[in-house]
């Protein structure tokens, strides 16, 4: 039996192995192999975990033997960002800082995926500590996009991104904090999802912008994304700010969407939104090609406006690098994190192990969060941009009160060069002009394949309210069907 | 605004960031061009406007007081950059020559 991997779902893994056309340690063993060909190309991966990934294939071998019933991820290879702790795997953000620790505990959204069946085979290039739009900002060098190896896959998620589009793995964990699931997905043509926040438990995930950040996966189908979503949701007493909200089977929510279609949704444009400056022509066209099919599948469409979301990049970059510049004190040398030889004293010690330890991207927003929250500021940058924020939520509050799915493009161009924006660091921000607003309102949101434009795939953003991730999968799921994207790359074929 | 040498000086301390004169020159210039587009939030009317902080409705999450297993202090020694029997080692802080 030959497995295509660039065709294999999270379904007809499992269903497979449960057949037993295929063992899980055949569907591993594929994977690994399949890495060890592309690596030198891509750069997905800072740690590849072939032990680990076998050793959990044989656990579900022996189910299959046992006559046991299989876990909804059986034998899936699933990659994770490398800011997730996984016993046994270093955990390094793609930092030097990092560059030695190895994790002592598991994440919890890890955990779940794990011992839902899934094959953990490797940890994912990203930009330092989620600082960024491209991959480019990592200590290991950045990852390529399949889809033109001199271009990036975007960032932060990027190996994550690549991992999937490249058939490397067949579902992977991102962390977006304002678009870094999104964003690469558009760009690498790959479905990505950011659960609503308090949706999936951050514990162990390193925090970049603890009321920002979320977990999610990344997939080649809405319907993967939904297994995986599944999988990590709920309550973990590990993070008090994950939600008891109840956990409604996600797969379930995209087959019923299929069976039923769009009849009643009310689909809107952010039309302000799509005038902004710098939208490439064609993404804006074909975001409006996307609530036309919405409109012919039978779903209600309308246009709105979220005015203040024209300043939410400038309130993410204070709320955001604020955020950071304090979770990143914790990088003092002191506990764990490479430590700069021969200090003379404790201060000695701190400033020098943290300036050649971080990256320049990191001592950026460090610089900048410092400085929004130093004495004389505060109120003018942090104070002003929470109440910035207080708008936004609102208005998305009033824009869902007549829509169910909000739509905006995921990123206004398709992939770029490495190094073109690598000297410019407000262009690379502007990267996230879409997805940003999202991530300071909570909401959830995907970016699924829209097309592609001058040659690369380019995505379309859906929002949905808080909890309402059954209706944005149900959507995500019907536009899919009707796109038709071939998310496979040249470079795999 | 605009941030002023000393005062990336003074930030980098605030952040304890170890910074060569170069890094500081030009992150001055970067932070000024980064600011001077976060400055278009002060054109926002915000008069009256409640902060927010997290993005969720919720108040504190509260647990019962039980004890529960933690990391095992082997575990939570295992990165440290230098050790000493079961503590993390670092230059002296207190005494000495130490001036500071």
């Amino acid at each position: 039996m030959s497995i295509n991997l660039s065709k294999l779902t999270v379904r007809s893994v499992r269903d497979g192995i449960a057949a037993k056309e295929f063992s899980a340690r055949e569907v591993a063993q594929v994977s690994l192999d399949h890495i060890a060909a592309t690596e030198d190309a891509l750069h997905a991966f800072n740690q590849v975990t072939p032990e680990l990934a076998l050793e959990a294939a044989d656990a579900i071998d022996a189910k299959v033997a046992a006559g046991e019933d299989l876990p909804p991820l059986a034998g899936v290879p699933t990659a994770f960002k490398d800011n997730m702790n996984l016993v046994g795997t270093r955990t390094t953000c793609s930092s030097k800082i990092l560059s030695n620790y190895e994790s002592v505990y598991d994440c919890t959204a890890v955990r779940r995926m794990l011992d839902a069946g899934a094959i953990p085979v490797g940890k994912c290039n990203m930009d330092e500590f989620a600082f960024g739009s491209s991959t480019e900002n990592s200590a290991t060098g950045p990852s390529h996009n399949p889809w033109d190896l001199d271009c990036v896959p975007g960032g932060s998620s990027g190996g994550s991104a690549v991992a999937v589009s490249a058939a490397q793995a067949v579902l992977s964990l991102g962390s977006d904090t304002g678009g870094s699931i999104r964003q690469p997905g558009a760009l690498t043509g790959t479905v990505a999802l950011k659960p609503t926040y308090g949706r999936v438990s951050r514990y162990g995930c390193v925090a970049f912008g603890s009321s920002l950040d979320q977990i999610g996966p990344f997939a080649r189908t809405v319907e993967d994304a939904a297994f995986a979503l599944s999988a990590m949701s709920g309550k973990d007493p590990m993070d008090a700010t994950s939600m008891n909200e109840p956990v409604p089977d996600y797969v379930a929510a995209v087959t019923n969407a299929r069976a039923n279609g769009m009849k009643g949704l009310r689909v809107g444009i952010v039309r302000d939104m799509l005038d902004m400056d710098g939208l490439h022509t064609r993404i804006k066209g074909m975001t409006e090609e996307v609530v036309g099919t919405f409109a012919r599948l039978g779903a209600t469409v309308g246009e709105v406006n979220l005015p203040t979301s024209q300043h939410a990049l400038a309130a993410y970059y204070i709320i955001g690098p604020a955020e950071a510049s304090s979770n990143l004190a914790r990088f003092d040398a002191v506990r764990y994190g490479v430590r700069a030889p021969e200090a003379e004293d404790v201060m000695d010690l701190y400033m020098r192990s943290r300036a050649e330890g971080f990256g320049p991207e990191s001592i950026r927003r460090i610089m900048l969060g410092t400085y929004a929250l130093s004495a004389g500021y505060y109120d003018a940058y942090y104070g002003q941009a929470q109440r910035a924020r207080t708008l936004i939520i609102r208005e998305f509050a009033e824009a869902f009160a007549d829509y169910d799915i909000l739509v905006t493009p995921t990123s206004p161009e398709p992939a770029f060069k490495i190094g073109e924006k690598a000297a410019d660091p407000l262009t690379m921000y502007l990267n996230d002009i879409f997805t940003i607003p999202v991530n300071l309102a909570g909401n959830c949101a995907i970016s699924v394949p829209m097309g592609k434009a001058k040659g690369l795939p380019v995505g379309v953003q859906l929002i949905a309210n808080h909890f309402a991730e059954e209706t944005l999968l149900g959507a995500a799921a019907m536009l899919e069907r009707e796109i038709r994207f071939d998310s496979t790359p040249p470079f795999v074929r | 605004m605009s941030i002023s040498e000393e005062q990336v000086r003074h930030v980098a301390m605030l952040a304890r960031l170890g910074l060569s004169d170069d890094q500081i020159a030009s992150l001055g210039q970067e932070l000024n061009t980064i600011l001077g587009h976060i400055d278009q939030i002060q054109k926002l009317d915000l008069e009256g406007v409640e902060t927010t902080a997290h993005p969720l409705d919720v108040v504190n999450s509260m647990r019962a007081d039980e004890i529960r297993p933690g990391l095992l202090r082997e575990d939570a020694l295992k990165n440290a950059p230098e050790r000493q029997d079961n503590a993390f080692l670092i230059p002296r802080i207190v005494g000495g020559d130490d001036a500071s």
